[in-house]
């Protein structure tokens, strides 16, 4: 038994259809997106559905994962922010629950492809730029110049804030990406030693259950650096004067 | 040398970019955990930073990693 641990990461179409040429049918990457969002409503709606003053278990929850968000945003970008707050609930969410979804043998894990966060975080890094540009016109650009430097520092140091400033959605997206697949090859490679050793497989087993377990930490701690990372670039867009 | 060679060797030098990233964590946290011994009421007001440093630190690590993954598969 021989397989390769990245084949867990090839995409199977399982309708096929395209669109005006281009090929948009839908692959099992499709259908756990599916599955994602079809838990996090149901979380929500499950927690909604006969909503109390005094809230039941599930209702709870639901108010503590708001109120963690709206906190983390307002914390991280003031309280103009707050009009971002379904926009940072969603990608929080998202992420959460399709990095979780992940680590359920058999369930593929969407946010392991650069592709998908990569228009995630392209998406963030356009939405941040245009609230800048919008709000501030070229006075945006402030923020590549910090108060108090002398000019000829400012010369070498404009470009290089330019540049870390446009490095943002590869760097958002990559390391969402590389956590994701690297641990879940990691996984997979082991697996495949348990099944190879036979009685001496418990050895690896231990590890797995061990590995599985800071796979969760990154899972969850991923999710959120990408949404806190998200509220800092929007402080940067709403505040760029330091 | 055969390409295949090449490109192990290639991935191999790539991931000892995960050196940078493990001594880069390790001083992130360490900073964090002396800091809060000293003054544990406002370690939690930091935590947020400690989880955006840990990302940042790791994140350039795996560029590293991604290469390697890139020189091998492609």
């Amino acid at each position: 038994m021989d397989h390769n641990p990245l084949e867990q990461f090839e995409i199977h179409r399982l309708a096929d259809f395209t669109v005006g040429g281009l090929d948009a049918s839908f692959t099992n990457s499709s259908l756990a997106m599916v599955i994602n969002v079809l838990v996090v409503f149901g979380f929500l709606i499950l927690a909604s559905w006969r909503a109390g003053m005094v809230p039941g278990r599930w209702q709870s929850m639901a108010e503590m994962t708001y109120e963690f968000v709206a906190n983390m945003l307002t914390d991280a970008a003031g309280l103009e922010a707050r009009r971002f707050f379904p926009f940072v609930f969603t990608v929080f969410t998202f992420v959460l629950c399709a990095n979780l979804l992940g680590l359920i043998p058999l369930i593929f894990t969407t946010t392991s492809h650069i592709i998908v966060t990569f228009a995630m975080a392209a998406f963030i890094f356009i939405l941040v730029t245009l609230v800048g540009f919008v709000r501030h016109g070229f006075g945006f650009l402030r923020l590549f110049a910090p108060s108090g430097v002398p000019w000829p520092m400012l010369v070498i140091l404009m470009p290089i804030e330019m540049i870390s400033y446009l490095i943002r959605p590869i760097s958002l997206s990559v390391r969402l990406f590389a956590n994701m697949m690297a641990g879940h090859t990691l996984l997979k490679v082991f697996g495949g030693f348990v099944a190879a050793l036979g009685l001496l497989g418990i050895f690896p087993m231990v590890f797995l259950v061990l590995f599985t377990g800071l796979e969760l930490l990154v899972a969850v701690l991923q999710a959120y650096v990408f949404a806190v990372l998200t509220c800092i670039y929007l402080n940067d867009a709403l505040h760029p004067h330091h | 040398m055969d390409i295949e060679a090449a490109k192990m060797i290639g991935a191999g030098i790539a991931s000892t970019a995960l050196i940078g990233a493990g001594i880069g964590i390790g001083i992130i946290f360490g900073n964090y955990l002396s800091a809060a011994i000293r003054n544990p009421a406002a370690a939690p007001k930091q935590f947020v930073n400690l989880m955006v440093g840990f990302a940042l630190s790791e994140a350039t690590g795996l560029f590293g990693l991604i290469m390697g993954f890139i020189i091998l598969f492609k």
